[in-house]
């Protein structure tokens, strides 16, 4: 009888270890908005190939959902005074998922290619790199051109991110068919459209933090089916939310909802200077850009077309990132000094804005709030909604009055800047131009310390409520749905699903 | 009949070369600059002038075209301007998926459109007739989409019966592949179904009142015999080219359905390509399509040799 006891107790014990066990390796299945681009952190351009390249590529460096600069395959680095060397230290130990070992002839190599390849999109990123030095095994020195205070965020990003030198050589441009980087997951498979599945890569240098066999991204475009397919238990986790589906999925006990604030932004872009387009008065006199602002009520925007869930905003960043300028708070509707600034510009009558919009159903339910808000003051405005193409070209050519548009969002606040707002912009679509704002971003872009450029943005952003070129509506929210057995995720404000001691409970 | 067929294909061959110019310039009339798009966000010029010349689109339009089909002509369609796939590749991968759904569809389509046709043909003006012409009707009026959407909720969300969406290949798993196909083909074969039936019925009815038919009958042959062999045969002759044409129909369905249940097939392809302007897998698939869809209008044709022996003599 104690014999059986025993054996029962230890059965029943035996039991519980095994249902109580933390981690179970499985293949984690996790639904994009849409399908990736080309696999190469050179040449790709979308956010969703961002988010597989989470787990597939290692960065030099990545941040903390509070946007600070943590090492990742450079352990440390330090910037000459003059601001124009910085010397990395390199972790030791790591190899690309084709067994070549990352060193400091890596990196440079991996400069070179972002840098030189015809069909890199990352050259304008690390156009501030003049030369690479290997000055050890495991520590390079990057020479710069002149200071550039953005660089460590830029390798933050695709630009950071080290494919295998080896695979990168013999591929040549077709390297995303195939790709072979360094991060916990290599790539094992793609269908357009269908799937990209990754395998976990035992050689990894953080191995251990890493505990699904497998992950498989699936596009699904169809916020309804994304939803569904999550509900049925079809996928694991899924990106991007519908702010309207946001009550059904908080509502199912089986699944948890995440959000961080994007760091891009959404508004209305205005044609300044653009060609013959830009001489209206919407381009000329900035009252009634100041106006078409103060008639709008942003969080109303915010609680009517995304059911509250997003962030209402007024500058090019949100409110919760730390270059936020804080002496002016998005405020509410004021059709009295909308009506009165628009008498001021001789329009007391009311005015016609054409805005053109992308075809897309947001953007319209959007505008469609904006325009009714406009009318309060007087500002008619007319809707003519493009296909994402020809708005994109209409506006670079300079044929619009003004267009709802927005920005993915950089880690550092050059990026949701410099380049819309300076006179050489590469796409500063409105062609605004102030020699004091130039001044004021370039300036930035070196900035030694954070508090100095701190300073200098907000000095910036003062001008940019002032002139309006840009009119900021909102902040996407970042929504994730996934599983309830997932624990340990992160959500961070680039969006990304980084699964480094994510784990799968049941 | 060799003789008729080749004179059928003789004639393809200009629609062929007149559809593939015009394919080729509707990618080229379509406002906007696909590079714009492709370039990245930063839209950096350097790149933008390296991908104009890479896709030659510094050309004049017929050397662009002609580049192009000279390419075609030699199983060479381009790769995709997005994901730097060769296009043949790419709709070697998607064509069984969609031939997988085209095949499960239509035969949703006759197993549910063509009984239906005969039975409210033969019991015309009954209950049952009426019956048949609503569920018809209904399955020609309830959209795709709405339809889909609702089966998900219901099948998969509810009662947890079939995936969601998605696509497992044949080879790997023959009983998901069915499974995870059974939605989609049912929604896109009722809706053929419905078209299918209406056919039926007419010509069914119009058979049923021929000479022979009363003959039959008069034999003393059973109602079934008379119905199923006699009438049945007859009538079918437009059916066949009915079901050729709706392959059209099934393409353009598939569109819309492979985009709501997530289905890598054809159709997905061919929106998703538009949507990014991606157009070197447009101008494939298009061109693909059209010269599928002349080729079946060909086999529709040639069947009827198989059915009716009359038109062997002629």
């Amino acid at each position: 009888m104690t014999h059986f006891k025993t054996a029962l107790i230890t059965a029943l014990v035996g039991a519980t270890a095994l249902t109580a066990s933390p981690v179970i390796a499985k293949d984690l299945r996790i639904a994009l908005q849409s399908d990736a681009d080309v696999l190469d952190p050179d040449q790709s351009r979308t956010f969703v190939g961002r988010i597989v390249y989470a787990s597939l590529c290692d960065k030099l460096v990545d941040i903390t959902p509070d946007l600070e600069i943590i090492p990742q395959l450079a352990t440390s680095w330090e910037t000459s005074a003059d601001g124009t060397q910085v010397t990395m230290q390199l972790r030791e130990g790591v190899v690309f998922h084709d067994g070549t070992p990352f060193n400091a002839e890596a990196v440079a190599a991996n400069i070179e290619r972002s840098q030189t390849l015809d069909e890199s999109r990352r050259k304008s990123e690390l156009k501030s790199i003049t030369g690479t030095e290997v000055t050890g095994d495991y520590e390079i020195v990057l020479t710069l051109g002149a200071p550039d205070a953005t660089l460590m965020a830029q390798l933050a990003d695709r630009a950071g991110m080290m494919v295998s030198p080896t695979a990168a050589a013999e591929a040549g441009a077709d390297f995303g068919l195939n790709p072979v980087c360094s991060g916990p997951f290599s790539f094992t498979e793609r269908v357009a459209q269908d799937k990209i599945v990754l395998s976990k890569f035992a050689d990894y240098w953080n191995a251990d933090e890493i505990n699904f066999d497998s992950v498989t991204f699936l596009p699904i475009p169809d916020t309804t089916v994304r939803l569904a397919n999550l509900q049925s238990g079809d996928i694991d986790m899924l990106e991007r939310l519908a702010a309207t589906d946001l009550a059904q999925a908080e509502a199912d006990e089986n699944i948890v909802v995440d959000r961080a604030v994007s760091l891009g932004y959404q508004g209305i872009t205005f044609n300044i200077g653009n060609g013959e387009k830009g001489d209206n008065p919407w381009g000329n006199d900035k009252r009634l850009r100041q106006a078409l602002s103060y008639a709008i009520d942003r969080e109303a925007l915010n609680q009517v077309v995304f059911e509250g869930a997003f962030a209402a905003g007024n500058q090019p960043f949100p409110s919760t990132s730390p270059w936020y300028n804080t002496n002016f708070p998005v405020e509410g509707q004021d059709i009295e000094k909308a009506k009165a600034l628009l008498a001021e510009a001789g329009f007391a009558d009311g005015i016609d804005l054409e805005v053109q919009v992308p075809n897309s159903t947001v953007p319209l339910a959007v505008m469609q709030v904006v325009q009714a808000m406009a009318a309060q003051a007087g500002i008619n405005i007319s809707l003519t909604s493009k296909e994402f193409a020809t708005l994109l070209a209409d506006q670079s050519a300079g044929d619009y009055q003004a267009s709802q548009i927005g920005w993915s969002g950089r880690i550092d606040p050059d990026g949701n800047n410099h380049q819309f707002v300076t006179t050489d912009g590469g796409i500063n679509d409105s062609k605004f131009s102030d020699p004091k704002m130039d001044e004021l971003m370039d300036a930035a872009r070196v900035g030694a310390t954070t508090e100095e450029r701190k300073a200098l943005y907000d000095e910036a952003i003062e001008i940019m409520l002032d002139e309006l070129n840009r009119v900021f509506l909102y902040h996407v929210t970042w929504i994730w749905a996934y599983n309830n057995s997932i624990k340990g995720f992160t959500p961070y404000p680039d969006g990304m699903i980084r699964l480094e001691g994510v784990t799968w409970e049941e | 009949m060799l003789r008729f067929l080749f004179r059928r294909i003789l004639i393809a061959l200009p629609t062929i070369v007149i559809i593939s110019i015009f394919v080729f310039l509707l990618q080229k009339l379509l406002p906007g600059d696909p590079l714009l798009v492709l370039a990245g966000e930063e839209r950096d010029p350097e790149v933008l002038e390296f991908l104009r010349e890479k896709y030659r689109l510094n050309d004049p339009i017929p050397v662009q075209y002609f580049a192009w089909i000279t390419n075609a002509l030699q199983g060479d369609l381009g790769t995709s301007l997005r994901t730097g796939q060769p296009v043949t590749e790419l709709m070697a991968e998607k064509l069984p998926v969609t031939i997988q759904l085209a095949v499960m569809s239509m035969i949703f389509a006759l197993v549910i459109g063509i009984p239906a046709g005969i039975l409210s043909a033969v019991k015309k003006g009954t209950a049952t007739d009426y019956v048949a012409n609503v569920v018809a009707l209904s399955g020609l009026s309830i959209p795709n989409f709405w339809l889909g959407i609702m089966l998900i909720l219901l099948v998969s969300v509810k009662w947890q019966l079939l995936p969601a969406s998605g696509y497992v290949p044949l080879s790997e798993d023959f009983g998901q592949s069915i499974r995870t196909m059974l939605m989609p083909s049912f929604v896109l074969g009722t809706a053929l179904a419905a078209t299918l039936m209406r056919h039926t019925r007419s010509s069914m009815l119009s058979v049923l009142s021929a000479d022979y038919v009363r003959t039959a009958r008069a034999k003393g042959l059973s109602e079934r015999v008379v119905v199923l062999k006699h009438a049945l045969r007859n009538a079918l002759t437009p059916i066949v080219t009915l079901s050729a044409l709706l392959f059209g129909e099934l393409v353009a369905g598939a569109v819309l359905t492979e985009q709501i249940f997530t289905i890598p097939g054809f159709g997905k392809l061919v929106v998703d390509a538009v949507f990014n302007r991606d157009y070197a897998v447009v101008q494939g698939i298009v061109l693909v399509t059209a010269v599928g869809f002349i080729f079946m209008n060909l086999f529709a044709d040639a069947m009827y040799f198989v059915l009716n022996p009359r038109l062997r003599e002629a």
